[in-house]
């Protein structure tokens, strides 16, 4: 902690969103943006558990796997793939936006994001109603309908952590539409301003950090193993 | 020691608001702690009320109290109970939060309100698991193995796994309030090496909070979906593992028991410092052995699974690990006993409670080498020698610690002493009491009692009958305190802010100190326990 900082800050006026038990605002931010950074390990190890799970059973049924890889369709995975690392670099503008005080910016940057968001979101839902149409669902007390049967125990292993995970995606993306309502809020409220503007960042971080399981689960999920069938 | 000329500070965190929403909104980190402090207490009380029922069923070698579907509830029950919310929130949540920004001079946590929501997810994660002890219980045992629990257990599953699901997550951002806390709010001049041991072995604590319970969260989602949706992921009828399962529950699961030991390890440094008025002995091995302790224990999960289909090469390499984080465990037994030895040892309540975990710690750590070692693992898996074992580490360690810590600190938490003498009793009655119940167990283990059966052979009775006279003499000694603490809040004598003459940013301050902790920030120039040097022949 330096101490230099923390007098000088003591000099200038109090923020109002100074909270009382941090000494400078420079300080409180420091510390939610550690905060941040600690609570997305705890969501690596999260997301770990169940790539555990893929990489082992991937690895005892690599046949089964590239198969059930090769049954989904392509385009709107990578359609969402582009969807995603766009609505990154807008996030990321807003938070430039915020560091620079435009407000009207921050704003427009923010809906952008929700839209891309809200796109992906539609586009997974459309992946998810083809998987129940082509019968890969592998639970429910629906008919699991794999073309090729030898490999359909396996194959449901497949569907079962492709579900979970991208499930668990999905539901992690619509928490950040959640915080990014709140967020466009406050900054039309003008509590986000120059000094205060953590919050946007600690958003901003949650969503890179959601766009980064993607990145992992869309070669995963879809893409490995595929020329094997394909050509 | 205290003099009754010493009153009570006119304001203090007790007394800034006295209605019931100034408590439950509360956003100081003092009063949350005395918030987990009810809560907590309660759900011993409900976990040992099912240790009981066990105890009683087992005074006779027939089954006779308990048909046996009902004993696995039971004994689920009670594992369940105590383990996620007692053991694991027992020191952290209260004394964790309490002590950690008296003890580095900050005005509170870093996360305030974050602190509390860690409260209100504690309480409603507490609420489904509770739920599902009305609604056909719980029969998988705690560990909730698959595929038992997944496609057999006609119990209710699913409520007290999502309870332990969102109780984790108040595992997670208390961790996650203890870091930043520690990081970013320590006062000017507190650097790292003087930090109270008790701070470091918090660190050390949420470094596993924050990174082993996600993997026991998503753990439980895999259960879940597999129940709920019939994914079948440990469904071995599809080809699912269920060792998978086991080696995702026992990496959070094997670490969670140093969650539960490691903060009490915390409370015996700081108590035998102040007993033996002493610099702890070797304070950086002190430290690092917790650091030491956190990341070995991440590594050693595999010894749960000796005897689960484990290949013999991955055994082999986790049995040599269980043997290794013995060895930081042992380096803070060993230091704490330097650290006695020419001290002027003073035996008030908190020190009969060091002795007592001293005591049962080197035997619940010793026998867990017997459970190391390959060979004899095989001979005593799921025998009442692991159920002594994990008791005396989990029970016999943290439950002793933290009645160590609340008795060291609770003239700090409320103002005001407990009877000295009837505290000394108690620990004295608690260390018996344990002993009595747990020690024959380990001999009718040995002898191949398996654990989690409501009858046993006769020749088992005698045994069995030692543990549950025990059992009663433990339950005398835990509702001892209860009921001397409860007399004490009235009548007990004022403590002064400092009762026990021991050094740390909290005894600076005002018993029960005042809301914002301190009047001023304080500026620390002194090291860690730094006690006056003793006059060498003076007695005390």
């Amino acid at each position: 902690m330096s101490n230099a900082a923390s007098v000088a800050h003591d000099e200038q006026q109090h923020h109002p969103r100074l909270a009382h038990h941090f000494e400078s605002l420079e300080q409180q931010t420091d510390s939610s943006l550690f905060g941040m950074w600690i609570f997305l390990a705890t969501e690596i190890l999260f997301f770990g558990g169940a790539l555990m799970a893929y990489m082992i059973y991937r690895r005892w049924y690599p046949d089964a796997f590239a198969l059930a890889s090769s049954h989904i369709a392509i385009l709107p995975g990578a359609i969402n793939t582009a969807v995603l690392i766009i609505s990154s670099l807008t996030m990321a503008l807003a938070v430039h936006a915020a560091q620079t005080g435009e407000r009207g910016k921050i704003l427009f940057f923010i809906v952008v994001t929700m839209i891309l968001g809200a796109a992906f979101l539609g586009i997974k839902g459309y992946e998810y109603y083809e998987k129940y149409a082509e019968g890969f669902i592998p639970g429910l007390g629906l008919e699991f309908r794999f073309p090729e049967p030898e490999y359909a125990k396996n194959a449901q292993i497949f569907f079962s952590i492709y579900f979970v995970l991208t499930g668990l995606h999905a539901l992690h993306m619509i928490v950040g539409l959640g915080l990014m309502t709140w967020m466009f809020i406050w900054v039309k409220d003008g509590v986000i301003d120059t000094q205060y503007y953590a919050p946007i960042e600690i958003v901003g971080l949650y969503w890179h950090f959601v766009d980064i399981v993607w990145i992992f689960l869309f070669p995963l999920l879809y893409l490995i193993g595929r020329h094997v069938h394909h050509g | 020691m205290s003099s009754s000329t010493v009153a009570m500070p006119p304001t203090h965190y007790l007394n800034n608001g006295l209605t019931l929403k100034s408590w439950l909104f509360t956003k100081d980190h003092k009063r949350i702690a005395l918030l987990y402090l009810v809560a907590v207490t309660f759900f011993f009380m409900v976990g040992a009320a099912f240790a009981v029922a066990i105890r009683l069923e087992l005074a006779t070698p027939a089954g006779d109290l308990l048909s046996d579907e009902n004993y696995n509830r039971v004994f689920t029950m009670h594992g369940v109970m105590m383990v996620f919310f007692f053991l694991i929130p027992a020191v952290p949540a209260i004394l964790g939060n309490f002590l950690i920004p008296l003890q580095i001079g900050a005005k509170d946590l870093a996360f305030p309100k974050l602190n509390l929501l860690s409260f209100y997810i504690y309480f409603v994660g507490s609420l489904f698991t509770m739920y599902s002890i009305v609604s056909g219980g719980l029969d998988t045992g705690w560990t909730f193995y698959t595929p038992f629990s997944t496609v057999a257990s006609t119990s209710a599953v699913v409520p007290a796994a999502l309870g332990i699901f969102i109780n984790g997550f108040s595992g997670i951002l208390t961790g996650l309030n203890f870091i930043v806390t520690i990081h970013k709010m320590r006062a000017p001049g507190m650097t790292w090496f003087r930090l109270p041991l008790f701070v470091w072995a918090h660190y050390a604590t949420s470094l596993i909070q924050v990174l082993g319970t996600p993997v026991l969260a998503i753990t439980i989602v895999l259960v879940a979906a597999e129940r709920i949706f019939g994914f079948g992921l440990f469904n071995p009828a599809v080809g699912g593992d269920p060792v998978l399962f086991q080696h995702l529950f026992w990496f959070y699961s094997h670490p969670a028991v140093y969650i539960m030991i490691l903060p009490a390890m915390g409370i015996i440094s700081e108590l035998v410092a102040a007993s033996a008025r002493k610099q702890v002995f070797g304070y950086t091995f002190v430290a690092f052995a917790s650091i030491g302790i956190a990341v070995i224990g991440f590594l050693v999960w595999g010894h749960h699974m000796f005897v689960s289909g484990e290949s013999v090469y991955a055994a082999l390499v986790f049995s040599v690990l269980s043997f290794i984080v013995a060895v930081p465990s042992a380096v803070k037994v060993f230091n704490w006993i330097a650290t006695m030895y020419r001290g002027s040892v003073s035996w008030e309540t908190p020190m009969f409670y060091v002795a007592g975990f001293i005591g049962l710690f080197a035997i619940g750590g010793l026998t867990g080498l017997f459970l190391a070692s390959m060979g004899l693992d095989v001979h005593l898996t799921d025998t009442y020698f692991i159920v002594a074992h994990f008791h005396y580490v989990m029970v016999g360690g943290t439950i002793m610690g933290y009645l160590g810590g609340i008795h060291f600190w609770w003239p700090k938490i409320t103002g005001r002493m407990y009877n000295d003498l009837l505290g000394r009793v108690s620990a004295v009655v608690i260390f018996v009491g344990f002993n009595l119940t747990f020690f024959p167990q380990f001999v009718v283990g040995y002898l191949g009692m398996p654990r989690r059966y409501h009858a046993y052979p006769e020749e088992f009775q005698v045994l069995n009958v030692l543990s549950s006279a025990g059992a009663s003499v433990l339950a005398v000694g835990y509702l001892m305190p209860l009921f001397y603490l409860a007399y004490s809040l009235k009548y007990g004598e004022i403590a002064g802010d400092n009762p026990f003459g021991a050094v740390g940013l909290e005894w600076n301050t005002t018993s029960p100190p005042p809301t914002e902790n301190f009047k001023t920030t304080p500026v620390v120039t002194w090291e860690a326990y730094e006690y006056p040097t003793p006059v060498e022949g003076h007695v005390v």
